[in-house]
């Protein structure tokens, strides 16, 4: 089942992203923010991939090239302006995805129920954020800016159609740049204007084709339990 | 604490500055004899006060670098529900730290002031922070000891004087009793899994032990603080009163986790009804304290990187803030 792991990858590669920030946010409550988002995508992660199989088999013991997740989830943290922007990016396409699937009567629709009710929440945490850094002083406008102008050429890929992901993606892309439009706007920031995917990005995610760190990310999330074959944790 | 209101603060002032003060302390001692709750607007020695602030801030650093050795293991943990657990933990601790600065904030200090005294190295945190997380059974042995040593240290607390704290504790122990049990679970799975899981295990307890006795603070007999925080009812037992309790919780739960605690000379004492116990390496403890543990340098690095590199932040909140504050008449401040 493609489609679950197409979706589960997204969820659990940007869960353990945003992992690497426990004990480096710029405020506790950041800590207790970023910490319950990368809970309730891992949450989500595990419920989709255990529709595939085991999940710790999934998650653990699967190579960079079978690993299904959009770019964009896998890109590093940076500054946190980059690690909003992703959010930003990543949780309206994802709102607006589960809440088709949550209206359909799909595979995934009693998931998608339990998880957009999550996923509103990211949303609005990242908008709120993207407002602050946008909207506040001069150098938080600059890193902001860039942050949005560098990951905007991995959001083309979040509408590449996903077999048996039973949605109207033209609607859902729609949606998310009108979206993410008026939230960049609001922030008094540019909406980048640059390509949204290049030969090399368009859909490469999902087949497989991933970004130099993913391969870095996936060794230090196995490594354990790739060295003890066959144990239980 | 009823005993001593307004009004009578009041009358006391009338008496002159010093049979006021006499009067208010009178009062305040009372109300600690009785078992009251001292609150934020009551009178209160200025020493109390400080003690107070003191062991709070302390407890709420403790909570913030005590995230770093568990978040240490996040993106490695082996299993995802394993890392789930430990991410959840590692959320708890932050909240955790939240309150206690909240309950410290009552005493009229601030987060931010404490946290540069933190950051200054003029306020401390748990000795135990500084022991590194080298293999994934720490985050066990963590759990099961060193936040059993902490609920051991805390559970007294929720009886504490002033209230504030006290009312903190008590939310604080809850979550953290159901961090302990994990940890015991995380444990007695490597314990009964492989071999090598086993002996990961064993190492893990054998390095967290002694570390874990010395979270009590020093002997009674050394304790700077232990008298005068009893006479207040902050603390109700004294160190070594709590260090025994632990190791007699601990000695029957490793038997059943199939694990040995890395002391020869642990043995039932059936006069005595507990256990007796090997010597405290109290050199190593003055050690740590003074700066010299194994990751102070680290933990102590990493807090002050994370708070300068989240300035930027900060400053962006407070001013984005500034611009869209809606003020009392409707105008929002430019």
């Amino acid at each position: 089942m493609t489609a679950a792991l197409a979706l589960g990858d997204d969820a659990l590669v940007l869960s353990h992203r945003l992992g690497e920030w426990a004990g480096h946010a710029p405020v506790l409550e950041e800590e207790v923010a970023l910490a319950n988002i990368a809970l309730d995508l891992l949450g989500q992660a595990r419920l989709l991939l255990s529709l595939v199989g085991d999940e710790d088999e999934l998650a653990y013991l699967r190579e960079e090239r079978a690993f299904r997740n959009v770019q964009l989830v896998e890109q590093p943290n940076g500054d946190f302006a980059h690690t909003i922007a992703r959010q930003l990016y990543f949780s309206v396409h994802q709102e607006g995805l589960y809440e088709q699937l949550a209206a359909g009567d799909g595979a995934f629709a009693g998931i998608a129920a339990k998880a957009v009710k999550e996923v509103a929440y990211h949303r609005d945490h990242a908008e709120q954020w993207t407002l602050r850094l946008g909207d506040g002083t001069d150098e938080s406008h600059e890193r902001m800016q860039r942050a949005v102008d560098a990951l905007w050429r991995f959001t083309g890929e979040l509408f590449q159609p996903v077999e048996g992901v039973d949605v109207d993606w033209q609607a859902l892309h729609d949606r998310w740049l009108e979206t993410v439009t008026t939230v960049l706007e609001r922030a008094t920031l540019t909406v980048p204007s640059g390509p949204r995917s290049g030969a090399w990005t368009a859909g490469a995610g999902r087949q497989g084709i991933h970004t130099e760190s993913f391969g870095r990310m996936i060794a230090e999330m196995q490594h354990l339990h790739r060295s003890h074959p066959g144990a239980s944790w | 604490m009823a005993a001593v209101t307004a009004g009578q603060t009041a009358q006391a002032t009338e008496g002159g500055a010093e049979g006021a003060d006499a009067a208010l302390q009178a009062a305040f001692d009372a109300a600690v004899a009785a078992d009251e709750r001292i609150e934020p607007r009551d009178w209160m020695p200025d020493a109390y006060r400080a003690s107070l602030v003191r062991q709070m801030a302390q407890h709420a650093h403790s909570e913030i670098i005590g995230m770093q050795p568990e978040a240490n293991w996040i993106t490695r943990a082996p299993s995802l529900r394993r890392k789930a657990i430990l991410m959840a933990k590692v959320q708890d601790e932050a909240g955790h730290g939240l309150y206690l600065y909240s309950a410290a904030e009552t005493l009229g200090t601030g987060r931010d002031e404490l946290l540069d005294k933190l950051h200054a190295g003029r306020q401390r945190y748990s000795s135990i922070f500084n022991y590194p997380t080298l293999t994934w059974a720490d985050v066990g042995a963590i759990g099961w000891l060193v936040d059993g040593a902490a609920i051991t240290n805390q559970v007294p607390l929720c009886r504490c004087s002033y209230g504030p704290y006290a009312r903190a504790m008590v939310r604080v122990c809850k979550e953290e009793s159901f961090h302990q049990r994990q940890g015991y679970e995380l444990l007695l799975a490597l314990s009964n899994g492989t071999p090598a899981q086993h002996e990961m295990a064993q190492d893990a307890v054998n390095r967290w032990w002694w570390p874990s006795l010395m979270m009590f603070g020093p002997p009674d007999d050394a304790s700077a603080h232990s008298a005068q925080s009893m006479t207040w009812k902050i603390k109700r037992h004294s160190n070594d009163e709590l260090r025994q309790r632990f190791v007699d919780i601990c000695v029957p739960q490793a038997e059943a986790l199939g694990l040995t605690l890395p002391d020869p000379d642990i043995r039932w004492n059936e006069e005595r009804g507990q256990h007796d116990f090997g010597a405290i390496d109290w050199t190593e403890f003055q050690e740590v304290l003074k700066g010299n543990g194994p990751c102070n340098e680290q933990r102590l690095g990493q807090r002050r990187r994370a708070h300068e590199e989240g300035a930027w932040v900060r400053e962006a909140a407070a001013a984005y803030a500034a611009k869209h504050t809606v003020v009392p008449n409707g105008k929002a401040t430019a």
